[in-house]
C-alpha cells in the first residue's frame, strides 16, 4: 500500500505538486494522467525520493520512505523513466541486470532473470542481449527500459509514460503483458500517460492532475461517469465517454438469453470490441461462446447501446 | 568535357615539379657551421640513380595528378617516399669527399618538399580508405619500423643529423628519456589533480568558473615567463624546506620545467572532465538515481565512462602540448631534446637544432595518432547516445 499525504512540492516560488493525498491500494494499478507541466512526474519521483518533498509524507507499508537511505529505498522500487533512459555504454543485458547487480545477486541469478526477462519481452537474450541500446528500435528500448524495472521483481513500479514511443499493436501487446505481469506478482503500479484510453483499460484506478492539483481519484467508470470537473470532462473527452465506458466491460457481463445468427464473439471480448463487430456486420445480435467454444447466450446492439448510457 | 585532374592531386604535382626540377635535393657544407652549396637531383645523386629518382617522383605525380584508382595512389606515394628515403642516405655518402670527416651532406628544401608532397598523397589516401582506429595504429607500427630499419641499417649514417648523434649518442639518450619524463609526468600529475579538480567543478557550480578562469590565466602567460615566475619560489621552497632540495626541487632545472608543464596541463585536463560530465545524457544520469546508484557508483559506472572520451580528448592535447613545451624546458637547465635546440641555435648549427626538433616532432605525432585511434575506439559505440 502507498500513502500519499499532503504531498507539495515547490520551486521557488512556483508549487508544482500542490497538496496531493490519496492512496494505492497494494496489488492495483493506478494511473496518473494530466496535461503536459501537471506534476505527474515529479509526483512520481517523490515517491522514490528522487524529488524530495518540501511538504507531505510518504508511505510504502506503513513505513515513511524517507526511513532508509534513498539510494536503498530505490532499488527496491521498480522504476521505468519518461524516455526510458537506458545507459548507452552497457549492453542490453547489462542494463536489464543494473538493479540486480546493486543488490548484488550472484552472476547465476542474475542471468537466468536477464534471460526470463528478455524472453518475456520478445528480445531474443542470444541476439538482443550483448546489443547497446543505440542499436535498437525505439519499441525496444523501451521495453527493455521496462524489463530493467522488473527486474530484482520489485513490489512497487512506477512508470513514466512507459508505452509512449510504441505502435497500437505493439502498445497493447505490453499493455497485457504488464497487465499478467502485476496479475501474476501482485505488483502495485503506479503508471503515468497521456493517454485517456490506456488510463481506462490499464487503471484500478486513475488520478487526474492539473496544474499540481489532484482534482479527482476515482474508479475509471466513475471518472466517466461523473467527471470532478470541466477540465476532467475534457480530458475524458466528451464524444469517447460511451465508447471509453463500455470498452471497461467484458461481453461475458452483458449476455442475454436467446440465440443469434452469425459469427460467434467470444465472451473476454471487450464489449466496446462487440459493439463494434455488431455494428460492422449490420446485424442487430451475435452469439456469444465461452473459452470453451459453448454457446453462452447473445449479445445485442440495444443492450450495449444501454449499457454505453450514463449510470445512474 | 568533364576534368580528369584530381584537386589534390594538382597541388601535389605542382609542388613535385618544382622541388624536383627548380629547388636544391641536397645542401653540401665543408664542415658544420659555413653556408652550404646546393646540389640538385643530378648532381646529388650517382649517374644511374638520379635519373631514376627523377623519373619515379614524375610518375607518382603523374598518377597523383590525374584520377586514378585509390590503390595505385597509395602505391606511388609509398614507393614514391621510400625511393627518397633510400637515396637521401645514397645522396649522403656520394656526396661525400673521400676521407673527409667534416663534410656534412643535409637534405634541402627540394628533397623536404618531395617528402611532403607524397606524404600529403600518401595521407590522402589513407583517409579515404576510412581505417579503423586500430588499422591506423598498424600504419603506423610499420611507417616507424621502416624508419627504425633505415636508421639501424646505417644507411642515412653520412647525413649531416646522424653525424652529430653520433658525436652524441649518450646524451641524445639521456635527454630523450629527461624529455619523456618531463612530458609524460608532468601529464600524469596533471591527470593526478585534474581530473579530482574537474569532477569537483562540475559537481559544485559556484567553483566552475572561478578556477577555469584562473587556468585560463595560467595558460596565457607565455613559457618563459612562466618558467622565470616560478625560479623566485622554487628557490625559497629548496632554501627553506627540509628535504625538498634532496629531492632535486631547485629554483632552475627540472623541477620549475615541471610545474609549469603541469600548469600548462591543468586546463585541458579540467576543462574537459567538465564538458565530459556535463554532456552525459540526462537522462543516463536519471535512471542510475533511480536504479538505486550511490554517488560513487553513479560516478564510476555511469559518468566517467560517458565522459571519457571526451576526457581523453584533453589527455590527447595536453601530451601533444607538453611534448613540443617540454623543448624550451633545456633553458633553464630542465634538459630534454631543447638542449640540441639550444645548443645548435648558439652554434648556428642547423643539424643540431633537427637533432633536438625531428624526434620531438616524431614523438607529438605518434602521441597524437595513437590517441585519436584510442578516443574513438572509447566512443564508437558511445557516439549515437539515445534520444532524450
Ligand atoms: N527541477 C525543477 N526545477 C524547477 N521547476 C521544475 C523542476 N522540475 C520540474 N519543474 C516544473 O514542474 C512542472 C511539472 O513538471 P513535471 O515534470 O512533473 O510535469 P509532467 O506532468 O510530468 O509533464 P509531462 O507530461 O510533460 O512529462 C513543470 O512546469 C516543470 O517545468
Ligand atoms: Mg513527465
Amino acid at each position: 500500500m502507498i500513502e500519499i499525504e499532503g504531498i507539495t512540492k515547490r520551486y521557488d516560488a512556483t508549487t508544482v505538486v500542490d497538496d496531493v493525498s490519496m492512496v494505492i491500494e497494494p496489488r492495483t494499478i493506478a494511473v496518473i494522467v494530466g496535461t503536459s507541466g501537471s506534476g505527474k512526474t515529479t509526483l512520481l519521483r517523490m515517491i522514490n525520493r528522487l524529488v524530495e518533498p518540501t511538504a507531505g509524507v510518504i508511505r510504502l507499508d506503513g513505513a515513511d520512505n524517507r526511513s532508509l537511505p534513498g539510494y536503498e529505498l530505490r532499488r527496491s522500487i521498480g522504476y521505468t523513466i519518461q524516455g526510458h533512459g537506458l545507459f548507452p555504454h552497457r549492453t542490453v543485458a547489462q542494463n536489464i541486470a543494473t538493479v540486480p547487480v546493486l543488490l548484488g545477486w550472484d552472476a547465476a541469478r542474475t542471468k537466468r532473470r536477464v534471460d526470463e526477462l528478455m524472453t518475456l519481452y520478445q528480445l531474443d537474450p542470444q541476439a538482443f542481449g550483448p546489443r547497446y541500446p543505440h542499436e535498437l528500435s525505439g519499441g525496444q528500448q523501451q521495453r527493455v527500459g521496462v524489463a530493467r524495472a522488473l527486474a530484482a521483481e520489485p513490489n512497487v513500479l512506477l512508470m513514466d509514460e512507459p508505452f509512449g514511443a510504441l505502435d497500437p499493436i505493439i502498445r497493447n501487446k505490453a499493455q497485457e503483458d504488464l497487465r499478467a505481469i502485476q496479475k501474476r506478482f501482485g505488483t502495485t503500479i503506479i503508471l503515468v500517460t497521456h493517454d485517456m484510453e490506456e488510463a481506462v483499460r490499464m487503471g484500478d484506478k486513475i488520478a487526474v492532475m492539473d496544474a499540481g492539483k489532484l482534482v479527482q481519484y476515482a474508479r475509471p467508470a466513475e471518472i466517466l461517469a461523473k467527471p470532478a470537473s470541466a477540465f476532467v470532462e475534457t480530458l475524458v473527452g466528451a464524444s469517447e465517454k460511451p465508447f471509453r465506458l463500455l470498452s471497461l466491460g467484458r461481453v461475458r457481463d452483458a449476455v442475454e438469453t436467446g440465440t443469434a445468427e452469425g459469427e460467434a464473439i467470444p465472451a473476454d471480448v471487450s464489449q466496446r470490441d462487440a459493439l463494434a463487430e455488431l455494428l460492422w456486420s449490420g446485424r442487430p445480435a451475435l452469439p456469444v461462446t465461452g473459452a470453451d467454444g459453448k454457446p453462452l447466450g447473445r449479445v445485442t446492439v440495444d443492450g450495449l447501446v444501454k449499457r454505453a448510457a450514463r449510470p445512474a | 568535357m568533364t576534368t580528369r585532374f584530381d584537386k589534390l592531386g594538382v597541388i601535389i604535382a605542382a609542388i613535385v615539379a618544382y622541388a624536383a626540377f627548380a629547388a636544391p635535393f641536397a645542401t653540401l657544407r665543408a664542415n658544420r657551421i659555413v653556408p652550404g652549396e646546393a646540389r640538385s637531383i643530378l648532381e646529388a645523386l650517382p649517374p644511374t640513380l638520379g635519373p631514376l629518382l627523377l623519373a619515379v617522383v614524375v610518375v607518382a605525380a603523374v598518377v597523383a595528378l590525374l584520377k586514378t584508382p585509390l590503390a595505385l595512389r597509395l602505391a606511388a606515394s609509398v614507393v614514391a617516399l621510400a625511393a627518397l628515403a633510400l637515396l637521401i642516405g645514397v645522396a649522403g655518402s656520394f656526396l661525400t669527399p673521400e676521407g673527409n670527416s667534416f663534410a656534412r651532406i643535409s637534405p634541402a628544401s627540394g628533397f623536404w618538399l618531395l617528402i611532403f608532397a607524397f606524404t600529403l598523397l600518401l595521407a590522402d589516401g589513407l583517409t579515404r580508405l576510412n581505417l579503423s582506429p586500430s588499422a591506423r595504429i598498424g600504419v603506423l607500427v610499420v611507417a616507424a619500423a621502416a624508419i627504425g630499419l633505415l636508421l639501424v641499417s646505417g644507411s642515412w649514417n653520412s647525413l649531416s643529423i646522424l653525424k652529430e648523434y653520433a658525436n652524441r649518442a649518450d646524451s641524445f639518450w639521456a635527454e630523450g628519456s629527461k624529455h619523456v619524463t618531463l612530458a609524460l609526468g608532468s601529464l600524469a600529475a596533471a591527470v593526478l589533480v585534474g581530473l579530482p579538480l574537474g569532477i569537483l567543478c562540475h559537481r559544485v557550480e559556484k567553483l566552475r568558473a572561478g578556477v577555469l578562469n584562473a587556468l585560463n590565466i595560467i595558460q596565457t602567460i607565455p613559457s618563459i615567463a612562466l618558467f622565470g615566475l616560478l625560479i623566485a619560489p622554487l628557490g625559497w621552497v629548496a632554501t627553506h624546506v627540509p628535504g625538498a632540495a634532496s629531492l632535486g626541487i631547485r629554483g632552475i632545472g627540472t623541477a620549475p620545467a615541471f610545474v609549469a608543464l603541469f600548469l600548462y596541463s591543468l586546463l585541458p585536463v579540467v576543462a574537459n572532465t567538465v564538458v565530459g560530465l556535463a554532456g552525459v545524457p540526462r537522462a543516463a544520469n536519471d535512471a542510475a538515481r533511480g536504479m538505486g546508484m550511490t554517488e560513487r557508483q553513479r560516478l564510476f559506472g555511469v559518468e566517467f565512462p560517458l565522459a571519457f572520451p571526451v576526457i581523453l580528448t584533453g589527455i590527447r592535447i595536453v601530451l601533444v602540448q607538453n611534448i613540443g613545451l617540454a623543448t624550451i624546458a633545456a633553458l633553464i637547465g630542465g634538459g630534454g631534446f631543447g638542449v640540441f635546440v639550444f645548443q645548435g641555435v648558439g652554434q648556428t648549427a642547423m643539424d643540431l637544432v633537427l637533432l633536438g626538433a625531428v624526434p620531438t616532432v616524431a614523438m607529438a605525432f605518434t602521441a597524437a595518432i595513437i590517441l585519436d585511434a584510442l578516443i574513438e575506439m572509447t566512443s564508437t559505440r558511445r557516439r549515437e547516445a539515445q534520444p532524450a
